[in-house]
């Protein structure tokens, strides 16, 4: 696939600007990769490795730590099942195997028209609605397997467009720093006080005297 | 519950339940729009900010010290304490928010970053103002899309008002808060390995002690990492007073805490409680909380403080939700994760589910973990699969013990004349990762070894099909011993 398009570059060098180390960037621009393109390609962590400036074995070797960057093409939508504790307890391995048979494929396949990758996951941290999982990282939650075959045949219908989007997509708001409002990077090696700790530290001084 | 998600998404995941108590933290969760700054600044938000900003930092560490906020993470330091950990006159200082909660069983901060996200923004700025920290990166797990979503727009609009950014509120405190998350690492909750992960590297814990994060952390500076619960308590505390906040709680483990019950009781949920005070009974069976075990059944076994906690048993149903009586007896309140298991539950089963997550996310730095971890689960998956073998016990906790060598923290039995033995475990590992795949073993394989037992002598598998499942993992042979 490709490198950054020249909307994601901008957002990607204001991304570096608000750290004080450009390697710092390196997840937040894997994630904008895969945004864009539904998974990380070799291409874009070339491209993400130049911003940076660091090699792309770099880039690589942080990238194939996280479980949540996929280095090939994915299901539209990734259907996590939740299988850890809470959920077990209370039918989430049932669930998984409702949701394999229901996509005729084992979980960490992706069905044959591309549409669903299932994921046997663990703690998605929503235990008390157990059992659960999510799609492309939204909630659904104390789901019996009935519900579970009417929310895949609901996605297929694109029913869920508006609240689920395509894989790659987190959050839907970006945080934008206005540059009249930014306090600016604190450089390692600045050896910058801070100017109220100055202040109050002068204070005490000049009152001990 | 489940029929109202056929055909709509809902907003976020329900859980917080209100039982009428205190609320410190939970304060907004009533309102719908309790994610807005308008709800927020109609309910006495960013005050604590201009209160704070009125006094010296000095006097604002003072108050948080005073209050005995412990830290709510899951090792319980005191807050306060940890700021003053920050060598002197070493700048500049970073503030990192642990808001990467993946215990299972855990799920208070995606609640507070879901449900009020400016009040741990408002707990951040108290935070950097106090301690001097140039700035602030909010690490939220990657999976949480919710979390981010609320916390970007929050930002969005807490910089708009002036209440972050450049010259705050006119002062001359400035301070960016970094919206950062993550990619999908259980490991990254452990704060070294956070700040490896937001310097771009591989989520890897770094050897401590001697340099703690305070003394150097990100790139090399003094480093304050807080959890999101902690940090949310500020804006109360300054709003109240440290004497206010010590009136709630127990004398050593004052204020409210989030407690996510899950498992087999009748109403499951995310309550706040007051610290120290409550005891495990009136929690899982008290009306204004979990209101007993879900109908006709009978507690087995919990898990008091998340996966990495040693198991608990009816007997021990009187501790009060405090760190130092739970480690007494030989566990640990952790990340207030409460697992609830009836007497339905395999516990061979259930150990397995529970060692194959810290088998999954060990993140392979130290032998013992990576290596220790995987054997434990297959030597699990073959006793539950039917193939257990008659030594397959001692194996467990000789694998076991060249992860964490020594007797392992446990409860107590008093049938079986067994004294509790103390947390925390003893580790040949950098983090406590490697020990906590442990903890499900000793519990399990001590007061249900008649179910380990019975599973290898009939060698009948349970529940094939589930078993098959997991077993799809090529089966490497387990480590060789003399009786093989």
């Amino acid at each position: 696939m490709s490198r950054l398009n020249d909307t994601n570059l901008a957002t990607a060098h204001e991304i570096i600007s608000r750290y004080p180390r450009p390697k710092s960037a390196l997840i937040p621009l894997l994630h904008l990769a895969q945004e864009q393109d539904g998974w990380v390609s070799e291409a874009a962590m070339a491209h993400i490795a130049e911003l940076v400036g660091v090699t792309s074995a770099e880039v690589m070797g942080t990238c194939t730590f996280y479980e949540m960057f996929k280095l090939e093409p994915v299901g539209t939508y990734l259907v996590n099942v939740c299988t850890n504790i809470s959920c077990q307890l209370l039918g989430g391995e049932e669930l998984l195997h409702r949701a394999e048979a229901k996509l005729g494929i084992k979980a960490g396949n992706t069905t044959p028209d591309g549409m669903f990758t299932l994921e046997d996951v663990e703690c998605i941290a929503c235990c008390t609605e157990a059992p659960c999982l999510q799609v492309n990282y939204r909630y659904m939650s104390r789901m019996s397997p009935a519900e579970l075959d009417l929310v895949i045949d609901g996605l297929r219908a694109d029913e869920f467009a508006e609240a689920v989007p395509t894989h790659g997509t987190l959050a839907r708001v970006r945080q934008h720093i206005p540059a009249d409002r930014a306090a600016g990077v604190a450089l390692p090696d600045s050896a910058d006080e801070p100017a109220w700790m100055a202040r109050n530290r002068q204070a005490e001084d000049g009152s001990d005297g | 519950m489940g029929e109202q998600l056929i055909g709509e998404y809902v907003d976020h995941a329900p859980g917080y339940v209100d039982n009428g108590e205190t609320k410190i933290v939970t304060s907004r969760f009533e309102y719908s729009d309790s994610f807005t700054l308008s709800r927020y600044a109609a309910t006495g938000g960013y005050q604590a900010l201009g209160a704070a900003l009125a006094r010296t930092p000095a006097d604002v560490h003072g108050e948080i010290r005073d209050a005995s906020l412990l830290g709510r993470g899951g090792a319980g330091f005191p807050c306060g304490v940890k700021w003053g950990f920050c060598p002197e006159g070493v700048w500049p200082r970073y503030l990192v928010v642990n808001g990467d909660e993946s215990e299972p069983g855990t799920y208070k901060d995606r609640l507070l970053m879901e449900r009020d996200p400016h009040q741990l923004i408002e707990g951040c700025l108290i935070a950097c103002y106090a301690v001097g920290l140039s700035q602030c990166f909010l690490y939220v797990r990657g999976e949480m899309a919710l979390a981010q979503e609320r916390l970007a727009q929050a930002l969005n609009d807490a910089y708009a008002k002036g209440y972050v950014g450049k010259d705050i509120l006119g002062s001359d405190f400035s301070c960016d808060i970094v919206l950062h998350w993550g990619a999908g690492a259980y490991i990254v909750g452990e704060e070294t390995a956070l700040i490896e992960s937001l310097e771009g590297n591989r989520g890897m814990p770094r050897l401590k002690p001697p340099f703690f994060p305070a003394a150097i952390g990100l790139y090399g500076r003094p480093t304050i990492v807080n959890n999101v619960e902690t940090l949310s308590n500020l804006p109360w505390i300054v709003n109240n007073g440290a004497d206010a906040y010590k009136t709630y709680g127990s004398e050593t483990s004052p204020g409210t805490r989030l407690f996510a019950v899950s498992g087999h009781v009748a109403r499951p949920g995310v309550y706040e409680v007051q610290h120290g005070v409550t005891t495990f009974r009136e929690l899982i069976y008290g009306d204004r909380f979990c209101g007993g075990m879900r109908d006709g059944h009978e507690l087995k076994m919990f898990i008091p403080g998340g996966g990495s906690a040693p198991w608990l048993f009816p007997e021990q149903l009187d501790l009060p939700l405090e760190a130092r009586p739970v480690g007494g007896a030989g566990t640990m309140l952790g990340s207030g994760a409460i697992v609830i298991m009836d007497e339905t539950t395999d516990a061979v089963r259930a150990c397995l589910r529970l060692v194959r997550f810290y088998a999954r996310e060990s993140c392979g730095k130290c032998t013992p973990c990576r290596e220790g971890g995987v054997w434990l689960e297959k030597i699990l998956q073959r006793i539950l699969d039917g193939h257990g073998r008659p030594d397959d016990i001692d194996l467990l906790l000789d694998v076991g013990d060249n992860i964490s060598p020594g007797p392992y923290p446990r409860a107590g039995w008093e049938a079986e004349g067994l004294e509790p033995i103390p947390f925390p475990p003893k580790q040949t590992t950098i983090c406590p990762l490697g020990p906590s795949a442990v903890a499900p073993v000793v519990s399990a394989v001590t007061r249900f070894r008649d179910e380990f037992e019975a599973r290898i002598k009939t060698r009948i598998p349970v529940n094939a099909a589930v078993s098959a499942a997991h077993s799809a993992a090529a089966p490497v042979a387990a480590p060789v011993t003399a009786a093989d």
